[in-house]
């Protein structure tokens, strides 16, 4: 398979992951979160600094519609993520024909 | 297993911080050797798709769910530096963006998932796959054991976290036996999906897979000599 070929399908993959099927997802607390209310330091927890933000909890704040609303939080993340990590690789990766 | 804030007090949560910025320091450098024109877009391609799937909770238990952490993956596909960068990038993200995991917690989450996870996570993967025969099939099966035990491991780190500085004063073994027993089951799930997506890049490009170029680069030194 071509290198571009590659990247694309698993680009779309991430998309259709986080877009879709995201929707799909067990809401039921994480392994920490249950292991904190079992045992109870779940009271410690404090709100998150971000909790009003546009994209708190993989939603989009205004958007009433759930599976539209964390499926398009889905896709925004995939895109952000992709653009930062792919962008942040290719500043430190090994120049070609660098003396270093 | 994104730690909210207020779980662990400011100083360790800070001292935390601190470790996991050297840590993250030392994988720029170290990635650097790895990272070039055809493997950086698979980097980025890799902390994308561990985001995605991050989404993706599944059930494990009456009550519980558990999503892919992705560090033996990563480490897997694009190496251990690089995985540190990927799954930091994606924590980063999730606080800031999706307000997943606290602030003042980032370093401990750091801490847990992009540098315990990864590393225990590559030693168990180059243990296995030294005494796993030599055969493409053993690089995921390799991957998904370290992908299984990569998940109590970062599990372990909260526990040494919350022994230290917790806010809470309950028993550190009660929350230790149960963070162990929790995600020794979502370690399951990890190797699943670390199992698949392994194999699939290496059906479809194995030249890419950082855990599986090395093997075929020392088998040619080994032939040379």
């Amino acid at each position: 398979m071509k290198q571009k070929t590659f990247l694309i399908s698993g680009f779309i993959a991430s998309l259709f992951l986080a877009g879709v099927v995201s929707f799909y997802a067990s809401s039921s607390p994480d392994g920490l979160e249950k292991v904190a209310e079992d045992i109870g330091f779940i009271e410690t927890a404090k709100e998150n600094t971000n909790s009003d933000g546009v994209l708190a909890d993989y939603g989009v704040k205004g958007v009433e519609n759930a599976r539209l609303s964390t499926g398009a939080a889905g896709v925004i993340g995939v895109i952000a993520t992709g653009a930062i990590s792919t962008g942040l690789f290719f500043l430190i990766r090994r120049k070609p024909g660098g003396i270093k | 297993m994104h730690i909210p804030d207020g779980f662990i007090n400011l100083p360790t949560s800070g001292a935390f911080a601190v470790v996991a910025a050297a840590g993250v320091a030392i994988s720029i450098r170290g990635a650097k050797s790895s990272l070039d024109e055809k493997t950086a877009p698979l980097a980025g391609l890799t902390a994308t798709f561990i985001f995605a799937v991050q989404m993706l909770n599944f059930p494990v238990a009456a009550g519980t769910s558990g999503h892919l952490l992705g560090a033996a993956l990563a480490a897997v596909l694009i190496g251990p530096y690089a995985a540190t960068l990927a799954i930091t990038i994606v924590l980063i993200l999730q606080a800031l963006l999706f307000a997943d995991g606290g602030l003042s917690a980032l370093g401990l989450s750091i801490f847990n998932m992009s540098i315990i996870a990864v590393w225990f996570g590559y030693g168990v993967f180059l243990l296995v796959k030294k005494i796993a025969p030599k055969k493409k099939v053993s690089i995921s099966i390799a991957a998904a054991i370290a992908a299984l035990l990569s998940v109590p491991a970062a599990a372990a780190g909260f526990v040494l976290q919350y022994a230290i500085g917790a806010n809470a004063t309950f028993s550190v073994s009660a929350v230790l036996t149960a963070m162990l027993g929790t995600h020794l089951l979502i370690g399951i799930g990890e190797a699943l999906i670390t199992f698949f997506a392994v194999g699939a890049v290496l059906a479809s490009r194995s030249d890419l897979v950082y855990g599986y170029k090395n093997q075929v680069s020392q088998l040619e030194i080994r032939a040379n000599k």
